[in-house]
């Protein structure tokens, strides 16, 4: 224990250090494309110090909870971190050409540059074009399945041709919903409601489907009605399911929102950004744009996932996790 | 996947019908409403008396539909599929067959990335606590968005063709296949694990005799989404490259000169695809169950 907590106060610095000072080095003027064996040399071996102090971190078991989470949090970002050194000395250290692959540096810079160009996109395709098409799928995907489970004809009928639908690429309806709704935000937001009706559909239908027949059995000898059971009863249990959709259905929307934007927008969106820039190859400015989506992603899965302990906080995949 | 499937099935072929049946007809409704102005226009345009059964028929035989009739589609399928040669650059078939062949390629690649991947993460507690909220959070990129420069920057490396469109398909498959197979690689009970020691198994055989067999379910039902992931990769990483051919480069023809039918016919080709796609993992998960002397479908899981 103490000799594995003597490497680690020993590899994660100097894999820190070491990585930042080879990246400050491969900008200097006399190596930047030109690195020798030395600098490569160095750069395994911080590699090689990350590696083996992620390994060392990953096998810690402190005794108390904030120390658990924080080891949880320290190894994956030492790897985050890894990996964005090694990639900027690399691409600076061997010299490749930023048309193929600019370094996080000079992303980083354009992104600061850029501030409000990636503003307006991100307004028009993360605000006006995937969050109303995520509402209006998940609630109607949501109302027909409780229709659905209402009519049980309806759901026998349906059920099986919205899991055939869930598996299509429904990214390709985009050019249809563009010549119909115009290239505004609008035909962006259908392709979205669209994409993200059917995963809910099929979860919500699973869920109502998983309460048990005690339950059910309870609530009917308090002489709840359909409604009541299922406001109390079915789809408080739903939960999970609902949230399993509403996280899947979070990165679709921008997926959504950013493909549907290749088949033609107004002069603004990420998705058009991303076309127009890569067409002119000027890849520090689409990088940004991903790490943007990056962001804005990542963001809005991680608000669900809160949303999700505070909501379902009794479930056994939660309690687990 | 029990309740589910008590949930979906029981004498379900007369419903089922009956929806495609309701969307058929809910389809022509839309077609006659949505060209109904277009062809209303047309008419006086040609200088014809728009009495209301003529517009209600010209709905329905338009050029360039707003929303094109199911028997318009139909036959627009039909002459791009068999009325064309095989290898000419309007048969659907030869568009179907680059985009397919670039899924396969990318369901290859991701598929044992993913299992790759899952071997590692059991086995390695430093790669799960590395990689693992890493893999997750890949997920949260749109990487569809992505694919243009990938292509771009690919291509300008000397690579271009199927591999790029395999690349992407890969990245969007890996992840569901990675996901199941950690869950199918753990399902084994301690107890499972314990005899198995006590053989003095080494950890290859606990893979190869235990592990590995209670993930296949897990593998299968993760293969059939990953193939599915992978049509769309592959079809979205044909539209913004002006690729030449494939079902998304016909989309995206099909959009720029406003021909509808052309893009519904691909966006047809596509679903057959998929569901063919989706339709042949689960044959080789039956046969591999047979072969495997599983019980039969229902009792097994």
């Amino acid at each position: 224990m103490t000799r594995r907590a003597a490497r680690i106060g020993l590899l994660t610095p100097a894999a820190l250090i070491g990585g930042t000072a080879l990246a400050i080095a491969a900008h200097r003027p006399g190596l930047a494309g030109a690195a020798g064996p030395g600098f490569w040399l160095a750069a395994i071996l911080v590699w090689l110090a990350a590696t083996l102090a992620a390994r060392d971190l990953a096998a810690l078991e402190p005794g108390h909870a904030a120390g658990r989470r924080l080891v949880r949090l320290a190894v994956p970002l030492l790897f985050g971190a890894l990996v964005l050194v090694l990639w900027e000395v690399v691409v600076v250290g061997a010299g490749v050409p930023a048309v193929l692959m600019p370094p996080p540096s000079a992303v980083v810079a354009r992104f600061a540059t850029a501030l409000p160009v990636l503003g307006a996109d991100f307004v028009q395709t993360c605000l006006k074009s995937a969050l109303p098409g995520y509402l209006i799928g998940c609630l109607s995907g949501l109302g027909v399945a409780i229709l659905a489970d209402r009519l049980p004809v309806l759901g026998r009928g349906l059920l099986p041709v919205a899991n055939v639908a869930s598996a299509l690429p429904i990214v390709g309806i985009a050019p249809i919903m563009v010549m119909w709704f115009g290239f505004d935000w609008p035909s962006k937001a259908a392709v979205v409601a669209v994409m993200t009706f059917f995963p809910m559909l099929v979860q919500a239908g699973a869920g109502l489907a998983a309460t048990g027949s005690i339950e059910r059995d309870l609530m009917r000898t308090y002489a709840a009605g359909y409604s009541r059971t299922l406001l109390s009863l079915r789809l408080p249990m739903a939960r999970p399911f609902l949230f399993t959709a509403l996280k899947v259905n979070a990165t679709l929307a921008l997926i959504g929102a950013i493909v549907a934007e290749f088949f033609g927008t107004p002069i603004v969106g990420m998705g058009f950004r991303i076309s127009i820039e890569a067409a002119r190859l000027s890849l520090d400015m689409v990088w940004a744009e991903i790490a943007l989506a990056a962001l804005a992603g990542s963001a809005f899965y991680g608000l669900i996932a809160l949303a999700e302990r505070a909501v379902t906080g009794w479930h056994p995949s939660v309690r687990a996790g | 996947m029990t309740r589910e499937a008590t949930f979906f099935s029981r004498g379900r072929a007369l419903p089922v019908a009956g929806v495609v049946l309701a969307l058929l007809a809910g389809w022509y409704l839309a077609a006659l409403l949505g060209n109904w102005n277009g062809a209303a226009d047309a008419l006086a345009r040609a200088g014809a008396a728009p009495d209301v059964r003529g517009i209600a028929a010209a709905t329905m035989a338009q050029e360039r539909p707003v929303v094109p009739a199911p028997h318009q589609v139909v036959s627009e399928l039909w002459r791009s599929i068999v009325g064309m040669p095989l290898g000419s650059k309007r048969s659907l078939l030869t568009h179907a067959w680059v985009t397919l062949s670039a899924t396969l390629a990318g369901f290859a690649i991701g598929s044992l990335l993913g299992i790759a991947l899952a071997i590692a993460i059991v086995h390695l507690r430093s790669v799960e606590a590395s990689l693992m909220p890493w893999i997750v959070a890949s997920q949260t990129v749109p990487i569809l968005a992505v694919a243009p420069i990938i292509i771009v920057a690919l291509g300008a490396a000397g690579l271009t063709g199927l591999l790029p469109k395999a690349v992407i398909a890969a990245y969007l498959c890996f992840f569901p296949v990675t996901v199941g197979m950690v869950k199918g690689l753990n399902a084994p009970d301690r107890i499972q694990r314990d005899l198995m020691r006590t053989y003095s198994a080494s950890r290859g055989q606990i893979l190869a005799r235990l592990r590995w067999p209670a993930a296949l379910p897990y593998l299968f039902a993760s293969l059939k989404i990953a193939v599915a992931a992978s049509l769309v990769g592959t079809i979205v990483a044909e539209l913004p490259t002006g690729a030449q051919a494939g079902l998304g480069a016909r989309l995206l023809a099909g959009s720029y000169y406003g021909q509808t039918i052309q893009i519904w016919a691909a966006l047809f080709a596509a679903a057959a695809l998929s569901a063919l796609l989706v339709q042949g993992i689960g044959l080789a998960e039956a046969a591999t169950a047979r072969a495997l002397g599983a019980r039969p479908a229902g009792s097994a899981r």
